[in-house]
């Protein structure tokens, strides 16, 4: 698992290590990376550390609470056959920019995260939430990611759980990674506007109007 | 006391305001030849700088958040978001308003060369014949018919460039069009659905330019209108009106200059301005031969109402008490949906111009089985928008979870899902109108505005008949309604929200009644003009912007020539 500590030294093979991560991650979710995938997701890790040279130190969080808020940006959003995930994007450094930005934000992630641990701690033997399993984070994820478990225990979970999935949302869909997830294709000059005709036709042939 | 400094110079008009209806009055009165001053509220607007076009979020380190994360806590500095065009907001450092117990009322403002012009939806609409000669009764006719007002229409829509589509509808009067821009799927699909509802939903009229004209460029189809327009292709009063005519040393432009009072001689003519230079703090006074003011609706409404003297002792140009009353703004409600026949949809770039390609004008004029007054035209949204942060917040709180399925889930709904907007109009009643709050002044002293505000039974009934109207064209292409509410005294928009406020300074042909003649000129005072929308008798559910540009048009020609002929 990486964390921020690991990130902080910057090495080539700490870049390797993350990779390893996703790609174990990605395995573990059902989904296996094929070696150009992981080929893809070196690169682009690779370049994104260069265009911030070198890795993010965070600035509100603590290197473990770091750590604790990328394996959940990495369960929020997996990568898949499709795309690199909300680790990759790097989710988690646009969160703790924002908690160095706000008191409110720090202590919603401080707060939260806190609880989280404290509440694996609690169920699974004294591991914290890196620390468990990963069967034992989803179990507690699937908890505190409905609303329907709402109860006065699992209520500061519920609602922290709703901030951090919005943000790495917010994070992963406005990276290059997620902008390229969606596939949108616009924010260009262009002469003339058209629609393609396949696109008309893939909509009406699936519309009460076929 | 303060020193005053006066101009030694007279102006022949001062310009208070610089939206679509100042614009216009500067652009009109410069070309006729006269000196004009005008005076912003704010400052400059540079759009080289100001203007964050084209900018995807990750280019900022806060991505739009704002430098302290402010838009997720709704307190972002720009209404409309950190990429907007500057815009204003609801409120505004130092210039207070209050709103009355019981009341709610949201008032925003413009501090900015341009004003909200330089942001606004470009939906240009012409008001119906009946808008001016109501049939029903409700309101009082306006001083003017359709027929006087169309070649202004014309000379409007000839000059800020008008997208659409000769349609031969009564609601919707047909203008001196730009080529409309086709359709986008989902546009296709909601036409489809209207069609099998016999309601019209046909091309847009927008003021974006789908050819050069006037030396502007035509649009290069981004889709970011609302964030300003390097290339002027979306019409703002700023960029097409106001630096040409600085251009013509015929204006004089006064910035970060807020106007205080309209000062008058014994004749009882406005002789100067006053207002407060932001900067230093001092008051000055511009001297004029005459006054257009455009501030926007309820800010004339104030400079009038604070114009108080021996002579005019309620404020000037309200011998009728009509000042601050008759304040309307549309009625809205907007409701979304999940439509399935695009999940998926093959991507392509949908950005075009800023806003929507089609729209749905009012289709039931004259109905008898309705049970509410008037009518409400559609707005529609959709498609594949730039990313941003908050484009999925709905999907996450839908279908909560995490992992692949709630990415796979965002994936299928990017460019599925459609939404609805209806702008109505609000029959103006007794309780609706801002005064002068007697306890309340603003950072440069000028006492503030107090606002009421209540909307009629008939108001609440269309927000049941918009909820119906969309749900019904939703579930007619296969979709679901999403996050609808039911209540419509909840569902409706707090006053103020949709931003068209109007018919604080009307006009009418009765000076008991009525502030300002057909041509926006005081009943009481000759060279005293109001061209923003105050000066409307009625809100119909076609947005103002448009009319304020004919009506400032048309008055600042008539104002010159009475100028010239010696009548003011």
């Amino acid at each position: 698992m990486s964390n921020a500590e690991d990130r902080s030294q910057g090495t080539r093979r700490d870049l390797l290590r993350q990779i390893g991560a996703a790609v174990s991650l990605a395995a573990m979710g059902g989904e296996v990376l094929t070696a150009q995938d992981a080929q893809h997701v070196h690169s682009a890790v690779a370049e994104d550390a260069a265009a911030q040279k070198g890795p993010y130190q965070p600035k509100a969080l603590t290197a473990h609470e770091f750590a604790t808020l990328q394996r959940l940006s990495d369960l929020i959003i997996p990568a898949d056959e499709h795309s690199k995930g909300a680790l990759e994007a790097r989710a988690a450094d646009f969160i703790d920019f924002l908690c160095a930005a706000s008191d409110e934000m720090r202590d919603i992630y401080t707060g939260g995260l806190a609880w989280l641990d404290d509440e694996m701690r609690r169920r699974y033997n004294g591991k914290d939430f890196v620390g468990a399993q990963p069967a034992e984070q989803t179990a507690m994820l699937d908890l505190i990611a409905w609303r329907k478990n709402e109860s006065p225990e699992l209520n500061p979970g519920i609602q922290f759980f709703s901030w951090a999935r919005r943000m790495v949302a917010d994070a992963y869909y406005t990276s290059p990674i997620g902008i390229k997830d969606l596939g949108y294709m616009g924010n260009t000059a262009v002469a003339q506007f058209s629609v393609p005709q396949e696109a008309v036709d893939y909509a009406l042939k699936r519309s009460p109007f076929a | 006391m303060l020193q005053i400094t006066r101009s030694p110079r007279v102006f022949d008009v001062v310009v208070v305001g610089s939206g679509a209806g100042g614009g216009t009055a500067v652009k009109v009165l410069t070309e006729q030849g006269l000196n004009v001053a005008l005076l912003e509220a704010g400052p400059m607007l540079n759009p080289a700088k100001d203007f964050k076009e084209h900018v995807l979020p990750y280019q900022v380190d806060h991505r739009g958040a704002g430098p302290h994360a402010e838009m997720y806590f709704g307190r972002q500095q720009q209404a409309f978001g950190y990429f907007s065009a500057p815009n204003g907001n609801w409120t505004l450092p130092g210039e207070p308003y209050t709103v009355a117990p019981g009341s709610q009322f949201q008032w925003f403002r413009s501090r900015i060369v341009g004003g909200r012009t330089n942001h606004y939806g470009r939906i240009s609409l012409r008001f119906s014949d009946y808008d001016f000669q109501p049939e029903d009764g409700l309101t009082d006719p306006w001083p003017v018919t359709y027929s006087e007002m169309s070649p202004w229409y014309d000379k409007a829509e000839e000059f800020i460039g008008v997208t659409g589509t000769k349609e031969g509808l009564r609601t919707a009067p047909d203008g001196n069009f730009l080529p409309p821009i086709p359709p986008r799927v989902h546009e296709t699909l909601i036409q489809k659905s209207c069609a099998k509802l016999n309601i019209p939903c046909i091309p847009s009229r927008m003021a974006v330019l789908t050819k050069s004209i006037h030396g502007r460029a035509a649009c290069h189809y981004c889709g970011q209108c609302g964030r300003g327009c390097q290339t002027a292709s979306a019409f703002t009063s700023s960029q097409a009106m106001i630096f040409p005519a600085m251009k013509t040393g015929k204006l004089t432009m006064l910035t970060g200059a807020m106007a205080r009072e309209l000062v008058t001689d014994s004749s009882g003519k406005v002789t100067a301005v006053s207002y407060v230079d932001k900067a230093t703090r001092t008051e000055k006074q511009i001297r004029c031969r005459a006054v257009v003011v455009a501030a926007s609706a309820c800010e004339s409404a104030r400079l009038l109402l604070n114009s108080k003297s021996p002579r005019f002792p309620n404020g000037i140009a309200n011998s009728s008490g009509v000042v601050g009353r008759y304040l309307t703004d549309s009625v809205g409600y907007a409701a979304s949906g999940y439509v399935p026949a695009l999940a998926n949809l093959p991507r392509h770039n949908s950005d075009g111009i800023g806003g929507m390609h089609v729209y749905v004008p009012w289709w039931l004029y004259g109905d008898k089985q309705k049970d509410f007054p008037r009518g409400y035209h559609i707005e529609i949204g959709g498609g594949f928008g730039m990313p941003g942060l908050g484009s999925f917040s709905g999907q996450c709180a839908r279908h909560e979870g995490y992992g692949k399925a709630l990415k796979d889930k965002i994936r299928e709904e990017y460019g599925a899902m459609v939404s609805f907007a209806g702008r109505g109009e609000m029959i103006a009643n007794k309780d609706s109108y801002c005064d002068i709050d007697p306890q309340r002044v603003d950072a440069w002293g000028i006492p503030v505005l107090r606002f009421h505000f209540a909307w009629g039974e008939g108001e609440v009934k269309q927000v049941r008949h918009m909820e119906q109207t969309f749900a019904s064209i939703i579930e007619t292409m296969g979709g679901q309604v999403i996050g609808q509410q039911p209540d419509p005294q909840k569902a409706i928009s707090v006053g103020g929200l949709i931003i068209h406020e109007a018919g604080t300074v009307r006009m009418g042909s009765d000076p008991k009644i009525s502030s300002l003649n057909q041509y926006c000129q005081a009943h009481d005072v000759k060279n005293l003009f109001v061209c923003d929308a105050a000066p409307f008798v009625s809100q119909p559910d076609k947005n103002v912007t448009l009319s304020i540009v004919a009506f400032a048009w048309r008055a600042s020609e008539y104002l010159a020539e009475e100028m010239r002929k010696g009548n003011v």
